[in-house]
Order: C-alpha cells, then structure tokens, then sequence
C-alpha cells in the first residue's frame, strides 16, 4: 500500500464516531457568523442590524483577492453586527442572527435528488465556487476558487481528493463518504472539468475499509477517470505535500506550489461543497462536525449550520463532562485549544475534542538528550531539534539554513519527543520570522533588478 | 478552566525514562550471560557500579549544581551497568568507584547533565580506568567468581599476536565468541546475547539499525582487508571483545551519536574504520572504546553538516 | 663541542629570524584597518568585558559608540551601565559630542492585571514565552490586551532591571537599574511596556504618573475581565489642568512631556488605574483624604440642611429659600475642620495650604 516517502508518525486512531450516521444540529434562537472564516483576508459585512436574510442570503463580501463570500446560514433578523471569540478567544467580527423560521433563498435546490449532469463551463464552475463562499474545508480554508485558478504556467495533470483523514478522532469526511458518496463523485468530476483534466485520484487511509469499498463501488458505477488509492496508515498524510507523494510519487518542490507536480489537492468536504455549489446552487452554509472526546458519552457527527455556538454542539453530546482539560477545534494534532466555549462553528471546524485532564496537560520538558528521533519522524526531512533551538534563541540565519520555511508545523516531532519538548512552539515562532526575511529579500532583489534594468534602459535611450 | 497551547495536543507517550528502561531491558540477555559465566564476580561489579554512578549523580546534582536529582531519568543506571559491562570481574571494588566517579563526573556532569556531554560517560569511565590502572584492567578471568580467579588471554590479543607473526598459536573458534564461553570483559563476552537484546531495541524502535549495521558491516570488511584478506580473522572481528556490545549499545548512545541517518551511517563506518586500525596496527588489542569516543569528538561536525534527505529538494 | 653550541645558535637564531619574518609579512598582509577613535573611546571604558551595553565587550561599545556618531551624530540610547554617565561624557568628549543632553528615561509596565484583580478563565500549558502564548490565544484571563506574566521582559533585559513579582505575577522594573534601552519594549507582545520620562518635571525626585491598563476594550467588558483596568471613563482628562491626557479606544494615555505630576488624576481615577511613583502618591494621599473630607462635609451639611429643612417646614415657604444659603456655607466653614481630623497628626499644614484651591 502507498505512502509518503519520508518520516511520519502513528499516533492512536480514536475514531470513537466512525460509522455513527449524520445528525441534523438544531438551529438556535440566536448565530452569529464571524467574518473571517477564510486563509487570506478576512470578508467585508454587508448587512445592517434590522435586515432580514433567508438561508443563503449574501451578507458577506470578499475583503480582498485571497477572500470569499460569507451567507447567512439561518433566515430571520439581523441583530447587530459586533465582535464574537473565535477558537482562540480572538475577537473577530460577526453578523449576529436572530432566527426566524426557516426560509430559504429560492434560488437553491433543496430536493435531494442528484443532479449528474454538468452543465456549467470551466470559468462558470470557478465563478459559481467563488460566489458560493467555497473553502477548503479539511481545516486550511484556503479559498477554493483562488486554488481552481493556478498560474499560468502551471500544467495541471490530476486531481487528489484528500479522503485521508489521518487526524486521530475525526470522522466528519469518513461520515460523508458513506452518505453522500455519489455526490462526491460528481463533485469531483467538477473539479476535473475546472481544472481541465482527465484524472483523478480519492486518497484514503486504510483505516476505513467501508468507506475504500463504498467509492470503488460509487466510482464504478459511471466514474471510470476517478482511482480510489487506499493508504498506509500514517500521519500527516492528509499534509497536501504528502498526500501527493504518497498517492502519485511526486515531490512538491520546496518553496514552490502543490500544482507544480501537476495535481490539485481539495478535500473530500470541499468536493462535496463544490457538487452542491454547482448542482443545486446552495453556498456553504452547514458542514459535518464531528463531537467527540473519550469522556463523551455519545461521540457523533453532525451536520451543523455556520454559525451555530459550539457550547449548543457540546450540549447536543451531554454537556461538557467532569473531567475536562481542554476542548480543541479540530484534530490533536493540528487543531487548536479554545480557551473557552463561546465560540461558533465556522466553515473550517471539522471537530470539537473534548480532553480529559489527564490528557490534556503536557508533561514537564526536560532536557534535549538528542535522540534524533524528531529528525527521524519530520516528513520535510528537517531536524526540528536545532529548528527549535535557533528559533529559542532567535538565530534567524541558522534556521533559514536548516530549512525552516519548509516546516508544514504537522507536530510529529513534538508528538515524538521523549524529552516532551515543545519544539513546535518555538519553531512556529521562528518560521514567520525567517519567512518574512525571505520575502523582504525577494522584494529588495527585485527591486534591485528593476532599478538596474531602468537605469541600463536609461542608458539605451541616451 | 481549560488548558490552552498550540498544537499537537496528544504526544506518544514516550519519555526519556522509557528509553532508558528500554535499553536496560536490552541489556538484560547480556547481563544473565555475565551472571553464568562469571558469577558472584559480575553480580558484584554490577551493582558496585550502578550504586556507585548513582550515588554520585546523587552528590553532584544536590551539593555542585544544586539542581532537581535527575536520577529519575535513569539515565546513571544505564551508564552504571554499561561502565560494568567493559571492565573485567574481578576489578577491585575501588577501582570501579573512581571509574564510576569519572563517568558520571568527567564524563557527563561538568557538561551539564543529560543530553549536555560529548563522549559515552561509560568509555570515558572506562578509557580512564584502562589509562590509569592498565594491569588490573586487563587481567581478564576466565572462571566464575570475584577473587582469586584464574585469568587469561583473550581472543583478541590472540588474534593480534597471529596478526603480528606469532605462530603456534590456535585462531579463536568463531562460535566460542559468538556465544561467550572465552574470557573479556564482563558484558561483551557474549555476541548472541548482545545481538537478541540489540535487535529487542530495533523491535521497540529505541534505535534503528543505522549505526550498529554500519560499524558491523565496516568492521568486516576493512576487517578482510587489514587481516590479509582471511575471513576467518575478519569474522572473528565482529563477535570477539567489545565489538557487539560497542555497535549495539555504546555507540548508538544517544546523547554522542549523531541524530540523522546519513550521519549516523557515516559515524558507524568511521568506527568501524577505526576499530580495525586499532586493533591491527595500535598497542591495544581492542580499539571499540577509542573508535568510539573518537566519533564521539566528530559527532557536533557531523551534525553540522550531514544533513537529512530533504523533501522537496532536488540534487542539482 | 664550540662548533655544536654555534650550529644550535645558528639553527635557533635562523628560525627565530625566519618566523619573524614570516609574522611581519602576515601583520602587513591581513592589517585590518580601524578607527583610531574606536581605541580612543575603548580607553575610557572601564575594559570590565561585563557585555551589560549588549555589545560583546568594550571594545564592541567602542566601535558602537563610532558608528552611532558617525551615523546619527549623537550617542542615542547607548549607555555603559558601569561608568554610567560620567564615562558616557567622556565618550562623547572625545567624539566631540555634548554629554547629557538628554533627559533619563525609564521603562514602565503598564498593566495593573495582579492575580487578585484579573482571574484566571484559561490555563496556558504551552513552552514558557509570552511570544507563544500571544501567538496561542487570547490569554490566560478576560483581558486580552494585559500583561501575559511569562518573563519575556525579563529574558531581553540585559540590564537585571526587570523581574516578575511573584505576588502579583506582574514583572516590576527597577528604576535605578533601568537605562531605558527598549529591549523589554521590543520583547513584549502585548506592547504593555513603555519608556518614559524618570521624573515629569527637573527634579531629582522620580515622580511619574501612568494609566496602568492598556485594554482597549469598552468599560463594562474591561472592567468584568480585570477590576484595575481603565474603563476610559474619561474623569482624568476632564481633572487634568495641563491637557496631558488622552482617551482613546477605551483607555486613556498621559503624555510625559506635558505631566506634571500633579497627581489629580489619581486620585480621581475609578478604578485605580493610574499609577503613580512614592513622590506623587504622597500628594495623592493628601488629596484622596481632603475629597473624602468634602464628601463626608458635604453629607454632613446636606444633613443638616435636611434636618433644618424639616424643623422648618411648619414654617411659612418664605423661609425655604433661605434653607439653601446655610447650606452652601457650612461646606465652606466646615471642610477645614473636617480635613484636619485625620491629617491632623502627621500634617497639620497641609488643610490650611490646601483648602482655598479645594473651596474654589
């Protein structure tokens, strides 16, 4: 079975809801939808307190190019629009909704039939994405219409459906395949037909054999271009770099982009996303978000609306139990800690984790007893142990020669730490700074090459 | 109140603690065979030396640095057995204490403790001692025992005065080494039990095979190179004096080994490089502790610049 | 044995002579040339190597010192902490600059969060840095422009200047060993670290006046996470004679060239959020005492008003309008006499001294 080529980590699956079928959350009296649910800049409100908005009313424009629009996931009233908490107890701006009934635009088809055929062209399909709010919805949230749209250079080959799933505890993809596997499939013949190719891959992790025997089946069935490439168990391999390694055997050349091997990387929910964006006209307004935690009575995955509280989606499992010591926004590996629950699911929530105390505190570092074994579990090939260091220490030249700008901050290295180091830690706070010298560089040679290039034209012209 | 920090929030369990528990178990085969083969002499070396590198680790921590004891992470433990395993049975007791002080003294606490020093503490305990006190140091028993045993050669000075010319002289039987019925060193005179607690390590991933397949595999063939291409001689290379136990359990210490693959395979092909040089051409008949803390000074330049295979980077 | 002795002189001297030769090639060959001043400067620098100027040595201050003339024409934030200011005139003597021309300044911390006045709603777990923790989220407490009380101060001070006081979890700076570089300032993530002023006005007496809060939240939000922060209620822009103070965003900001560390504003504040050194709080304590004397003067007087307005009120309504002459008055009469009870033991000047600008 495939898999990436170098390092990786296998940390305890705990898919407690794996096979736990979809539940419809219930709308609250009261959503507020923050403004930054996307990668890149954050989008501009466009409603006032006192409009009224059905489900999938705009009330979010893009801020910027790297942006999306943001739809109200709820009919009713516009209460205010003011600050919420988002996961790390930031403030951020949000449309507060008061609900009322639950009316939708007419534009969307609400049917549940499925729609095969693909009527929209390629610059159709890319217009509809953006105005549907897509985003990457494996937790990145990187605009899809932006990432549909590669440089011109760029010669695409395939798309790779990222089913991979290889943070312990989440099974909002795993869920979704089993539901909506046809779907999926179609969705991923759109991507194909955006992208202008002929193939396409669905990377799963053999840890959901149900799911690999569900999409052979699906795809068989009048899908011959798609491939299911069923996994090695390890983790990152939902990292785009390794996804790509481990399902075509190319390498992402460093500091370049993914679509320079010739593939695109969306995530199964995003393909979804895309099937009802396209087919039946409905912008991304609810999601599967997976509840779970090994004190959680009943650990399920649920299809939420945007918006919602996340103290609601708790509730819906029993509360918050006891023992608890950390709940988290996605996956423990990548996912982050909320510092408390008054935050709202957003489109790149795949999981709330509920850990128990004795999980959830980190052990006391001791010293670095340079075992290599975080050098032999990082899946860049770098030597986290000095990345860390450097970065303590705030050796910005050491660490740029250590390659600290490949680092994709999976935690494997942590994850395998003996001395518990928080190596991560430091890294992530060197890497933007080594990131930052790089661009600045960049930006002064080319302003240099500029200038020389005027002054030679200069010269020509005299 | 609810814990915040970045991401992972779930680690592998793995503690320094557990490597070092691992290692012991690892020298555990070994040990057994110490026991058999020389009796109350091992039993006593052994924990003569343990107390001893625990006892000073105690005394350092809490009256120089005045820092938390760190004999928790047994890491002392590890060393006290390691610095048994290359000194004969029947050392006098004092003899191991000043090996024990200098271990854990010169070897690993003016560094700064764990994961601070250059060399393997256990050779540096152990070179000093062969330095410092080189009859009794090598007057190795060939009974069971702790005083008043009989003592004789070992394989490998046998080796070196055929390699030298001598004649009249039996080449050591191969599978005598391999299982540990000559004399040597209190640990290492067993290469099968070495080998079962070394791949015990592979198994539990608490190192990989990088640095022992290397030295081995180098060992033998500069081992037929330098031995007038006898295979017999080369092989007996790999099972006889400190070899096993040098490749399976001192160099892959992990404090003085280097952390990536490509320079653990560079630093187990000098060692093994090294070990034969000493051992044909130097005044020692075994040359594993030299090689190795010798690798061990190399270890910082081989971190610096061999570096990991990069993903994403192509050679141009 | 004569020719042995000679061939070993020989031998020896012709070495010695060829290694001469050889060093006087490299000296001429690799001769780095450096400013004659930078050896000039090194001269008066105590050569202690101490590093405390952050430069590696003095002879890396000296060559700072150089460069900074050279490049700005003034020595800037440069000190030597052990020479002090006395050495630092030499310096610039010899760099031809004037010594001491600019005032001393001092790092403050403006946050007032302790551990009493700010509750914990979160648990930071993460690698000891307030880099990380502001990276991580919001904070340990409701407010998430405070102080984060891990010591990242603490590391950049080269100075030993700031420390974290464990009773409040707060760093502290020591007045006397700051040298105002602006390490700390850099450092903290928050930006809660400031250089000031040492002292408002020429005297030697450090006397300083800050808002201690930096939450820019609005008041009920700020006040709910820290019950020292500044609400921005404003009440000291309003007291303050020299138009020093600002709000903005929810908090105030006194600006050090124009306080003049009077102290109303101290004692004005709400919340306690503004901060002022022992020489200031002196005269805060005298005015906090006279206002609770006017207060409790003026419950007396309206109490008594009340109780002649109702002994009065049989009377006939022409004499309710005199009602409001005695009661205007007796504060007047009477805050002297009532400032006097508490201050009396140990000030007996101040009422009278202050008591004309406190009845106007």
């Amino acid at each position: 079975m495939k898999t990436f080529k170098l390092g990786g980590v296998h940390p305890a699956a705990n898919k407690l809801s794996a096979g736990a079928p979809i539940q419809v959350a219930a709308v609250p009296a009261v959503v507020a939808i923050p403004m930054a649910q996307n990668l890149g800049a954050p989008s501009k409100a466009i409603v006032a307190k006192g409009d009224k908005v059905k489900v999938g009313t705009v009330i979010g424009e893009p801020g910027g190019f790297l942006s999306s629009f943001v739809h109200s996931s709820v009919s009713g009233t516009v209460d205010k629009v003011d600050v919420v908490e988002d996961a790390t107890g930031k403030k951020v701006p949000a449309v507060f909704i008061k609900v009322e009934g639950d009316e939708w635009e007419e534009s969307i088809d609400r049917s549940t039939d499925i729609v095969r055929d693909i009527k929209l062209e390629k610059q159709q399909i890319i217009d509809k994405v953006k105005e549907m709010g897509i985003v990457g919805m494996g937790g990145a949230t990187f605009p899809t219409q932006v990432k549909l749209a590669p440089p011109p250079t760029a010669k695409p080959e395939c798309v790779i459906i990222n089913a991979v799933e290889c943070e312990p505890y989440l099974t909002s993809d795993h869920s979704l395949m089993l539901a909506h596997a046809e779907e999926i499939c179609i969705g991923v013949q759109i991507l194909e037909k955006a992208m202008g190719v002929k193939k396409a891959y669905i990377g799963i992790e053999a840890n959901k054999p149900d799911a690999i025997e569900l999409m052979r089946k699906t795809a068989a069935n009048g899908f011959p271009e798609i491939e299911i490439v069923p996994l090695q168990l390890k983790y990152p391999q939902g990292g785009e770099k390794q996804l790509i390694n481990a399902v075509i055997g190319k390498e992402v050349p460093s500091g370049g982009l993914p679509i320079a091997t010739g593939a695109l990387v969306q995530n199964v929910g995003t393909a979804f996303a895309v099937y009802e964006a396209v087919q039946k006209n409905k912008p991304l307004i609810e999601r599967i978000v997976t509840v779970t935690g090994k004190s959680v009575a009943k650990p399920g995955n649920f299809l939420t609306r945007i918006g919602v509280p996340v103290a609601n989606l708790i509730e819906a499992v029993g509360g918050v139990p006891e023992d608890t010591g950390k709940i988290i926004s996605g996956g423990p590996m990548m996912g982050k800690a909320m510092p408390d629950t008054n935050s709202y699911v957003v489109k790149g929530c795949s999981g709330i984790l509920i850990m128990k105390n004795a999980e959830a505190r980190r052990k006391e570092a001791g010293p670095c007893i340079r075992c290599g074994k975080c050098v032999h579990a990082c899946p860049m090939g770098l030597q986290p142990n000095f990345l860390a260091r450097y970065s303590e220490l705030n050796m910005l030249d050491e660490a740029e020669g250590e390659r600290i700008y490949d680092c994709i901050e999976c935690g494997s290295c942590q994850f395998s730490c003996p001395a518990n180091r928080p190596l991560l830690d430091w890294i992530r706070q060197g890497k933007p700074k080594v990131m930052g010298i790089l661009r600045q560089r960049a930006a002064e040679a080319k302003a240099k090459a500029e200038a020389e290039k005027a002054a030679k034209e200069a010269a020509a012209a005299k | 109140m609810l814990n915040v920090s970045l991401s992972p929030h779930v680690h592998s369990g793995n503690s320094t603690q557990k490597c070092m528990l691992q290692v012991l178990v690892g020298l555990c085969p070994a040990l057994l065979w110490s026991f058999y083969q020389f009796g109350s002499g091992a039993v006593i070396i052994t924990l003569a030396s343990v107390a001893f590198c625990l006892l000073f680790e105690f005394l350092i921590t809490r009256f120089l640095l005045n820092t938390p004891s760190t004999l928790g992470d047994l890491s002392a433990v590890v060393t006290g057995v390691l610095l048994a395993f290359n000194v004969p049975s029947n050392l006098p007791i004092w003899i191991v204490a000043i090996g024990a002080l200098v271990a854990i003294g010169v070897g690993k606490m003016v560094y700064g403790g764990l994961g601070a020093n250059v060399f393997n503490p256990a050779l540096v305990g152990r070179v000093f001692l062969l330095v410092a006190y080189p009859v009794q140091m090598t007057s190795w028993p060939v009974e069971a025992g702790y005083a008043d045993v009989e003592t004789g050669a070992t394989p490998l000075s046998i080796i070196k005065r055929i390699a030298n010319g001598e004649t009249g002289l039996d080449v050591p039987a191969f599978m005598d080494s391999l299982l540990g019925v000559s004399g040597g060193s209190l640990g290492e005179v067993s290469a099968i039990a070495l080998l079962i607690g070394g791949i015990y390590l592979l198994i539990r991933k608490t190192i990989t095979w990088h640095i022992p397949v290397s030295i081995l595999v180098s060992a033998l063939v500069f081992g037929f190179l330098f031995y007038g291409f006898d295979v017999q001689l080369a092989l007996d290379q790999l099972v006889c004096g400190g070899m096993m136990l040098g490749a399976i359990f001192m160099a892959t210490d992990y404090v003085s080994s280097p952390m990536n693959s490509r320079g653990q395979l560079l630093y187990g092909c000098c060692i093994g490089f090294l070990t034969i040089v000493i051992r044909r051409y130097g005044a020692y008949p075994e040359g594993m502790s030299f090689a190795i803390l010798i690798m061990n000074a190399f270890t910082p330049l081989i971190n610096k610049y061999i570096k990991p295979q990069r993903f994403g980077v192509v050679k141009k | 044995m004569l020719n042995e002795i000679l061939i070993a002189l020989g031998a020896l001297g012709a070495l010695g002579l060829l290694g001469s030769l050889l060093l006087c090639l490299v000296a001429k060959k690799f001769n780095v040339y450096e400013d004659p001043r930078v050896g000039q400067v090194e001269e008066v620098l105590p050569g202690a190597n101490c590093g405390g100027c952050g430069f590696p040595g003095c002879h890396g201050m000296a060559d700072a010192c150089v460069k900074a003339k050279d490049a700005n024409n003034s020595l800037g934030s440069l000190l030597c902490p052990v020479g002090g200011n006395e050495v630092m005139g030499k310096v610039a003597g010899i760099l031809g600059l004037e010594a001491g021309a600019a005032e001393p300044k001092v790092a403050v911390v403006r946050c007032n969060g302790n551990i009493c006045a700010r509750p914990k709603v979160a648990v930071f777990d993460g690698a000891k840095s307030c880099a990380i923790a502001a990276a991580t989220f919001s904070g340990e407490t409701g407010c998430m422009f405070g102080c984060l009380g891990l010591g990242d101060c603490v590391k950049a001070c080269q100075f030993d200047a700031i420390h974290i006081n464990p009773e409040t979890g707060l760093p502290e700076v020591d007045a006397d060993k700051c040298v105002a570089c602006g390490a700390c300032v850099k450092a903290c993530p928050k930006f809660v670290i400031e250089v000031r002023k040492k002292s408002a006005m020429k005297s030697q007496m450090p006397k300083r006046v800050w808002v201690d809060c930096v939450n820019k939240d609005k008041g009920a939000v700020a006040r709910k996470a820290c019950s020292n922060a500044c609400i921005g209620c404003g009440k000291c822009q309003k007291v303050c004679k020299f138009d020093a103070i600002t709000v903005e965003n929810n908090v105030a900001f006194i600006d050090s060239e124009k306080c003049k560390a009077c102290g109303m504003c101290v004692s004005e504040c709400p919340t306690g959020a503004i901060h002022a050194t022992e020489p200031v709080m002196i005269v805060v304590e005298k005015l906090k005492a006279k206002k609770e004397a006017e207060k409790k003067a003026a419950a007396e007087a309206a109490a008594k008003a009340k109780a002649e307005a109702a002994a009065a009120a049989a009377e006939a309504a022409k004499q309710e309008a005199a009602a409001e002459a005695p009661k205007a008055e007796p504060v007047k009469a009477e805050a002297p006499k009532a400032a006097e009870a508490p201050k009396a033991a140990e000030a007996p000047k101040t009422p009278s001294t202050k008591s004309p600008e406190a009845g106007e």
